[in-house]
């Protein structure tokens, strides 16, 4: 911490603080009790405080990288797409293209075992225990050469003993002090000579496209209308038992993003995770080609399991206790409606 | 600071005759002359012969239909998943300066979180006398405070480090807001709890999928902070952080913190992903600033701009733009038409309040000339806003987030409007 931040806290200590001990207070709300505050106070800090005791190795941290990770962040941590990459990038961050990863860029350990635990997979936060957590950071460390050797384990009790290259990276912002912030007379008339247009955005051509939101302004005002304009499809209910409920399946995208983090739909849909879901609602269970199931899963197909709606309520309301063995790592969607939402949705991407 | 030839008004229009080419009609201030009658005048209009909706049709409101063009968008290319992402305010549509709820910018890091308000609890906990739970009505039985803050992003205009790259300031300064809120003093709820004299950081976090956090300073969250739930004067917006929201005046977006679910008081920053991985800003020598809160001052023409071309030709129009600081108010905005050579004070109108958006505008006779206009914020701390070149100077390329520099515009001949650099 900077000497100015310093002296600013023990200002704040002496004037703000004082100042709270002789404070009004109300008496509204209740105590917490611990449990509840074990449940919420997961944050961990550099200096270890809040790690759960636990551990876990560089090879089971390669395993559930690889079943939890890779998909967005590569096999070997280097990220996937526009997925962020976690490894790599050491010497880079003064060059024109700094790859800012674990490795070469983020000051503690202790950020990516609390990110890992607090907000990752991505779509399923949470579901990780911290044994697992602790092999998943192991695995990053040595992908980033932190750690070189593949026997290594990770646990609370060598957890800070661990520095990663770039902690002293970072310093205490002192814009204050830039030759910019000082207040200065600024100069109002035959300023310079000339001026010369030097980058145009038009020659990127990278801004999105509205000319869609113009064309339905226009169509609005001469009087016709455009999809563009519209409200979401709904219809009436169908007379036909098995005409789709837009308005349901509307409700159902919406909910279907938590699976989205694994699943895909669509034109351009490919497994991921798990495996497309386009025609899921009636087809075969285990038949997506090129997708490795479970072995339960791919059994369940082989014996005739076919996806019909009950079929797939049953299994998203628990699909571990629906089938014991599965990959799918959600947890199970309680609310029968939500449920139905999502079977009626995935009904659309046919 | 403030030069004095352009302190009183009149010299707005010498500026104009100096260096703008006067002499079409308009000018002359003799309105146009119609040959045949208009149809919109003459003819008797749907609207004005038939009945419209009843009182029971549109029990919320929802802007006119010729009004579609004006909604939040995104850029796809700029990441991964949209669950992780922002979109932008279409601030080249908007005037005044609050921001209305829908058109609010996005920003989250898992979705959008659909709390529940009976489900909904706010923890504070660690370095205090007490350690508490608050249910929404707990919230609402405090004493409340009404407060207009902008919201920018750390980010935003973080596309436009290596030169101008998009074209519409919606993309290039629209993670910006501007909401009144209504809420709890910070303050408040930490002196129920009782904060320990050791507790110099407080950690906020959300309820969403991300569980988002920052650290941030006690003497800032005894300051001015607010545990925000209504915005404009109704609940917040899940996308927004429905039903509680941080409000962290002045500070970067990624502070305030939505979903909010607990506060937790230490003697040390908790250094979490959002302010070491990201919200750092990377200088030209490797290494990085952190903790870079506070908003530097900064303006933005928002019309005429790319998406908001001038349309009417030669003659009266109206400029006009955004300016805030997040160090103060802004009393002084400077405008040049000619690329910086001369510049005239803008005229401020509407409120100034404190870390809140402020409204500028320049009235000026177009000559239909090519134009290349800047806008330049001077703050209450006397802060000048500073050319994008003399920030890359002491910044380099990197640093992704805090840029203020100045935005440039050229105007064509045709009122088409493009986002450029000039030296």
């Amino acid at each position: 911490m900077s000497k100015s931040l310093k002296l600013l806290l023990t200002a704040a200590t002496v004037a703000g603080l004082g100042a709270v001990a002789q404070a009004q207070t109300y008496g509204l709300g209740r105590e917490a009790l611990p449990e509840e505050v074990a449940a919420w106070d997961i944050d961990v800090r550099p200096d270890g405080l809040g790690l759960p005791e636990g551990s876990g190795s560089v090879l089971e941290g390669e395993d559930i990288f690889l079943e939890r990770c890779a998909s967005c962040h590569g096999g070997f941590a280097e990220g996937a797409g526009r997925w962020p990459p976690l490894a790599g990038g050491q010497g880079s961050l003064s060059s024109d293209d700094p790859l800012k990863t674990i490795g070469s860029y983020w000051p503690y350990l202790s950020t990516v075992w609390d990110y890992v635990h607090r907000a990752m997979p991505f779509g399923d936060a949470q579901s990780l225990e911290p044994d697992e957590v602790y092999a998943i950071t192991a695995f990053l460390l040595y992908m980033n050469d932190v750690v070189l050797d593949d026997q290594f384990v990770l646990s609370n009790e060598n957890f800070t003993d661990i520095h990663l290259p770039n902690e002293d990276g970072f310093f205490m912002d002192d814009r204050e002090e830039s030759p910019l912030f000082p207040p200065h007379d600024v100069c109002m008339t035959n300023c310079a000579d000339s001026v010369e247009i030097v980058m145009r955005a038009n020659i990127l051509d990278v801004t999105p496209e509205d000319a869609a939101a113009r064309e339905a302004r226009a169509a609005v005002a001469a009087g016709t209308e455009t999809a563009a304009a519209e409200e979401p499809a709904t219809q009436e209910p169908a007379v036909d038992e098995n005409a789709i409920d837009m308005e349901l399946a509307a409700e159902g995208e919406r909910l279907f993003r938590q699976c989205a983090a694994c699943h895909q739909v669509g034109e351009d849909a490919r497994n991921r995770v798990g495996p497309i879901l386009n025609g899921v609602v009636g087809r075969h269970a285990g038949a997506v080609d090129g997708f490795r199931y479970s072995g339960p899963m791919t059994d369940a197909g082989d014996s005739g399991l076919i996806w019909t709606p009950e079929e797939i309520d049953a299994f998203l309301e628990n699909p571990r206790a629906y089938m014991n063995g599965t990959r799918m790592t959600y947890r199970g969607l309680d609310d029968a409606d939500d449920r139905a939402a999502i079977i009626e949705y995935l009904r659309t991407q046919e | 600071m403030t030069d004095s030839h352009q302190k009183d008004g009149p010299t707005r229009r010498s500026f104009l005759a100096g260096s703008a080419v006067a002499g079409a009609a308009a000018l002359t201030g003799t309105a146009a002359r119609a040959t045949d009658p208009d149809p919109a005048i003459t003819e008797v209009q749907p609207w004005a012969r038939y009945l419209g909706d009843g009182v029971d049709a549109r029990p919320y409101g929802h802007p006119s239909e010729y009004e579609a063009q004006v909604v939040r968008r995104n850029v796809e290319w700029l990441t991964a998943d949209t669950t992780s992402s922002v979109n932008f305010t279409p601030i080249h549509e908007l005037d005044g300066i609050i921001t209305p709820n829908g058109l609010c910018f996005e920003r989250h890091h898992g979705g959008i979180a659909e709390v529940d308000p009976a489900q909904y609890r706010l923890m504070i906990n660690g370095m205090v006398d007490r350690e508490l739970i608050f249910t929404l009505e707990d919230l609402k039985r405090f004493p409340r405070e009404n407060r207009a803050y902008f919201l920018e992003c750390a980010a935003n205009s973080g596309m436009e480090w290596r030169g101008a790259q998009l074209n519409g300031c919606q993309y290039t300064h629209g993670m910006i807001h501007n909401v009144m809120y209504t809420g709890v003093r910070l303050r408040t709820l930490l002196e129920e709890a009782g904060v320990q004299p050791a507790g110099e950081w407080l950690l906020a976090e959300g309820a969403d999928a991300s569980a988002m956090t920052r650290s941030i300073p006690m003497e800032k969250a005894l300051d001015d902070c607010m545990v925000a739930f209504k915005m404009n004067g109704e609940a917040l917006r899940p996308e927004q952080g429905y039903p509680v929201r941080l409000v962290v005046p002045g500070w970067e977006g990624n502070m305030w913190v939505k979903w909010l679910r607990r506060l937790e008081v230490g003697d040390q920053p908790w250094q979490q992903r959002e302010e070491t991985s990201k919200y750092t800003d990377l200088l030209a020598d490797g290494r990085a600033r952190r903790f870079t809160w506070e908003m530097d001052a900064k303006s933005v023409i928002t019309s005429p701009s790319p998406q908001a071309p001038i349309t009417h030709g030669p003659g009266p129009m109206v400029l006009t733009g955004l300016a805030w600081s997040g160090r103060g108010t802004i009393p002084r905005v400077d405008v040049t038409i000619d690329g910086g050579i001369n510049w005239v004070e803008a005229r401020m109108d509407g409120p100034s309040w404190d870390k809140s958006l402020h409204r500028f505008y320049y009235e000026f006779d177009w000559d239909g000339s090519p134009m290349i206009l800047q806008s330049r914020a001077h703050d209450s701390t006397g802060y000048v806003q500073p050319t994008k070149d003399a920030l890359r100077d002491v910044r380099g390329e990197n640093s992704i987030y805090h840029n203020n520099g100045i935005q440039t515009y050229a105007v064509a001949a045709d009122g088409s409007v493009e986002n450029v650099e000039i030296a």
